[in-house]
């Protein structure tokens, strides 16, 4: 019988996702905040029956109820998040602050699923994480220094990269990621967060032809030791967010055009010259003729998508230990696999909708390095969100990158939810500018 | 800094003004990601609605065995639901396959006992899902037992997989049956067979076989010389590069044919005398087709040819081979003449050759062969349902109805007069190919269709080295059309009662 209702639970899991997706745009929509404050509630309600139903389907398929604590633990801090942010910064983004949660709540279900120590180590970190990001939105707000740090950014930057470049490739021949003190760190994660300042004040400085030039050394500089490194999906994250943040901040067509043949280029050239890229675009270009070597973990992506189906398996009842990685680059097919392709769907209309709300505040905010931040965080977050998927469903070759905050892994974790809690902080920020108009009785809602 | 400059203003108590912030770009970097975005979805969507059945359907992918031990393999059954394999489920919980009706069926059913094919091979994952209704999965879980898997229904006939089975009798070879209008295989036959019940006990004996390729599909993965079948592809080129006139050909046969050294014989010698086209397709005049051949243009020819699927990629699930007619202009006339006869280098399946027929009977169109019709869950609700697809408009319906005529003279005054009847007309093309110079040998081939005026089944046979097609391939072909005929007959007789 537990097995019936479990696999029933897959449809009703898809229902309130799609419920939860659906509020998500029609909240951008809105104006009236008694009229989001409805939706809010009610997306509240969806995160927590996604939850709960990915618990209990674990808990009746494994017959093994002590993953009901470790649930009361998740449900706590989930809802202790969402109560600190509306209590300690009225003014943050619900709709963000939400999505953050719903991205964490799928992410419990589908890493308990997969392995219960990492699960519980995850949650440790994320826990940590949050308490971290509490206080971020303040600093931002009250560090009056913020956007005066530019070449600060730029230089902790590129060096925290080289010395993983360098450590690393002692250690590990190609690594990414640097251990000390038994904690693995990947400061790619945080570097992105930094990249962004660093462009944010160059561009809020000047936008004069110098300006791009010395952006774009420093920025060619990050993507060189990123490809050494072998980090080809954050290699392409800090580019595109590079050329998306210069075209907004400069308004110049060439400048975009320039950059994207400079990348062509330079994909051509990194092609050539590297063989683990040649790899990677093989595999893509036929896994099913290298499916032992090259092409096996996306193969075994679609296989776990396709055989998944529109509703899924059902949680604990497809086999996403297969695929390679499947907790850091392939989470996204793990939850494809068992709870759906709609539900996967709509995950993925989740994440547009924490882009446009960034990109919705970019808009709004006037001072130009915070308009910038809001830019590049939201590019950084939704154009990895398309590697990491792009790269599991074959529309695009493997890049290795996490899906942020449902993937296994600390560094990435909590540089996404410092990168939620900046944009928290730009809100804020956001209100200042506003109060400031409004000190002087302006109507600035005509404005909107 | 902007800000800065705004409280300046505040000082000399003027009203501050907002920044107009220039947001065109910010619109249009949103929507650039909004766009990729959704070419996220757009792209799993399409895998999922094309791509996914074909690619979960391999063996590399962990679940087969996950669902296997969840669902009991479904059913395979024929058209009209006799069960042609199913899965028993003996008392200590071991499931076997059984095949009810042995040999018949062996390779278009398959196996799935040592690796898989056939069916069994590609609608595998089908078989091992289940879509039962979840009253009856409930049940299940109450009395901790599988689901049913679902199952398989084919095209197949029973009836005219017997017909087919018996009437090539010992010889190797093979049959296929099927409706020109749709496609669908109503038989398909190929020998030597084995029983896919005892696969487990023959399976070293069938490792070490290298002669007889007992498990190849011969209907669709046997590459045979068409012979004298092949002049329906040699006449189709004729009668285009002779914009679609050709009543002034003329040819005077004396049983053989010399062009620059080289000599083209007709079977046996025989002295056709004096022929137009039709007459030369109707008695298969080898010297008159080589006359023909000489002077065809190779590029068009080869054109004509890749319009007709040699070696082209099928969209059809049943494994098969390319046919390949390899002729190109580095080749000497020698080699051109042989082509136009269907002796040389070309290879065609009995599949291909089905097909070809399949197009003349269907006003040119060649529908995709396919042999299942639809997927059922245990209860019999239908889950999927294939339908007709079209693979190629291989020629124009004038093409296909001169075609048709020239067939039906073959059976009126040619090589398949043993075909003649007063019930219904037939129309074909018999061939005998030698398959090798050291031996007078040859593979008889009959492909053809019937009722000529409006076709109903095309049926195409090749038995291997057992001399002219018309005496032993025409011979199969009248028994599995009459048995065709009488059933229409049957039906209409129901029909009007």
């Amino acid at each position: 019988m537990a097995h019936v209702i479990s696999d029933l639970s897959k449809y009703v899991i898809a229902i309130f996702m799609a419920v939860y997706a659906l509020e998500c745009f029609l909240v951008l929509l809105r104006k009236e905040e008694n009229e989001k404050s409805g939706i809010f509630i009610r997306q509240v309600i969806c995160m927590f029956m996604v939850h709960f139903l990915g618990f209990a389907a674990i808990c009746l398929e494994t017959g093994d109820p002590s993953y009901i604590i470790f649930y009361g633990f998740q449900e706590i801090l989930l809802f202790a998040t969402i109560a600190l942010f509306r209590v300690v910064y009225p003014e943050a983004d619900r709709l963000l602050v939400n999505n953050m949660c719903m991205m964490l709540a799928i992410s419990f279900v589908v890493l308990t699923r997969i392995s219960y120590d990492k699960s519980i180590r995850q949650f440790g970190i994320v826990a940590v994480s949050l308490i971290i990001g509490l206080f971020v939105p303040g600093l931002i707000k009250r560090v009056a220094l913020v956007p005066y740090l530019t070449w600060v950014y730029g230089a902790l930057g590129v060096v925290a990269l080289t010395v993983v470049f360098i450590l690393g490739s002692v250690t590990n021949g190609s690594n990414i990621s640097y251990t000390a003190g038994g904690i693995t760190f990947q400061p790619s994660e945080f570097v992105k967060i930094l990249f962004v300042f660093f462009i944010a004040g160059m561009m809020a400085t000047a936008t004069d032809f110098k300006q791009v030039f010395l952006s774009a050394v420093c920025a060619g500089l990050h993507v060189l030791i990123l490809v050494l490194s072998r980090d080809l999906g954050s290699a392409v994250i800090f580019f595109v967010v590079y050329l998306g943040m210069i075209f907004i901040a400069t308004h110049n067509y060439f400048y975009l055009f320039a950059g994207l043949i400079a990348g062509a280029g330079a994909s051509v050239i990194g092609y050539r010259l590297f063989s683990h890229v040649r790899v990677r675009v093989t595999a893509w270009l036929d896994p099913w003729r290298n499916i032992d070597n090259a092409g096996y973990q996306v193969t075994q992506s679609l296989f776990a998508i396709g055989t998944g189906g529109w509703f899924g398996m059902g949680v604990y009842q497809g086999n996403p230990s297969s695929i390679p990685y499947v907790e850091k680059d392939s989470v996204f097919s793990a939850v494809a696999e068992e709870m759906g392709v709609l539900f996967a769907i709509f995950m993925i209309l989740v994440c547009l909708s924490s882009f446009l709300v960034c990109m919705k505040l970019a808009a709004r905010l006037e001072e130009a390095f915070y308009r910038y931040v809001a830019v590049g965080l939201g590019i950084t977050y939704i154009f990895q969100v398309f590697l990491t998927i792009g790269g599991g469903t074959r529309l695009i070759p493997l890049t290795g990158v996490t899906l942020p905050l449902v993937s296994y892994g600390g560094s990435s974790v909590l540089s996404t939810i410092l990168l939620f809690s900046t944009i928290q902080g730009l809100c804020g920020i956001r209100r200042q500018e506003r109060d400031y108009y409004e000190d002087d009785a302006y109507d600035y809602e005509e404005e909107e | 800094m902007k800000k800065t400059g705004s409280k300046d203003n505040k000082k000399t108590k003027q009203v501050p003004q907002p920044l107009k912030v220039r947001k065109l770009e910010i619109i249009l970097v949103s929507l650039f990601f909004t766009v990729l975005t959704f070419a996220l979805i757009g792209n799993l969507v399409v895998y999922m609605k094309r791509d996914s059945q074909e690619a979960i359907n391999n063996d590399y992918n962990p679940r087969q065995e996950l669902l296997a031990n969840q669902n009991i393999r479904g059913k395979i059954l024929s058209s009209s639901g006799d069960v042609l394999a199913r899965t028993r489920v003996e008392e200590n919980g071991e499931e076997v396959r059984e095949y009810p009706y042995e040999n018949l069926f062996a390779h278009v059913v398959g196996y799935s006992t040592r690796g898989k094919t056939g069916i069994e091979d590609s609608e595998n994952m089908n078989m091992i899902f289940s879509h039962d209704s979840l009253g009856n999965k409930i049940q299940n879980e109450l009395s901790e037992t599988k689901n049913f898997g679902d199952n398989i229904v084919t095209t197949l006939d029973v009836d005219l997989q017997k017909i087919s089975y018996e009437a090539l009798g010992v010889y190797s070879g093979a049959v296929i049956v099927s409706e020109p209008s749709t496609g669908k295989i109503l038989a398909m036959v190929s020998k030597p067979d084995y029983d896919p019940n005892k696969i487990p006990e023959m399976w070293e004996d069938l490792l070490h076989d290298d002669e007889s390729s007992i498990l190849l599909n011969r209907a669709t993965q046997g590459l045979y010389p068409p012979g004298s079948t092949f002049k329906i592809v040699t006449a189709l080129e004729y009668y285009r590069e002779h914009a679609g006139d050709v009543s002034g050909y003329k040819f005077s046969c004396n049983g053989k044919y010399t062009q620059d050294g080289n000599t083209i014989k007709c079977f046996h010698g025989t002295k056709h005398g004096a022929v137009n086209f039709k007459k030369s397709f109707a008695k298969s005049c080898n010297s008159s087709f080589a006359n023909m051949g000489k002077d065809l243009d190779i590029s068009s020819w080869q054109k004509t040819c890749d319009g007709l699927l040699f070696g082209r990629e099928l969209k059809t699930q049943i494994p098969y081979k390319k046919s390949q007619m390899p002729l190109s202009e580095q080749d000497n006339l020698e080699e051109k003449l042989q082509t136009a006869i269907g002796q040389g280098h070309t290879l065609v399946t009995p599949l291909e050759m089905n097909m070809i027929t399949c197009a003349i009977a269907n006003q040119g169109k060649c529908m995709t062969p396919y042999v299942v019709d639809r997927i059922e869950n245990a209860k019999g609700d239908v889950v999927k349902r294939y339908q007709p697809k079209e693979e190629a408009v291989m020629m124009t319906p004038e093409e296909a109805s001169f075609l048709n005529e020239m067939m039906q003279s073959v059976v009126t005054e040619g090589t398949a007069t043993k075909l003649l009847n007063d019930s219904y007309t037939a129309a074909g093309k018999t061939g005998s190919a030698e398959f090798s110079s050291s031996k007078d040998d040859s593979h008889a081939w009959f492909t053809g269709f019937a009722p000529a005026e409006d076709p109903k089944v095309c049926v195409t046979i090749i038995v291997e080295s057992a001399g002219s097609g018309g005496e032993y391939a025409v011979p199969i072909a009248k028994r599995i059309l009459d048995t065709c005929y009488l059933r229409s007959q049957m039906s209409n007789f129901e029909d009007n009662k």
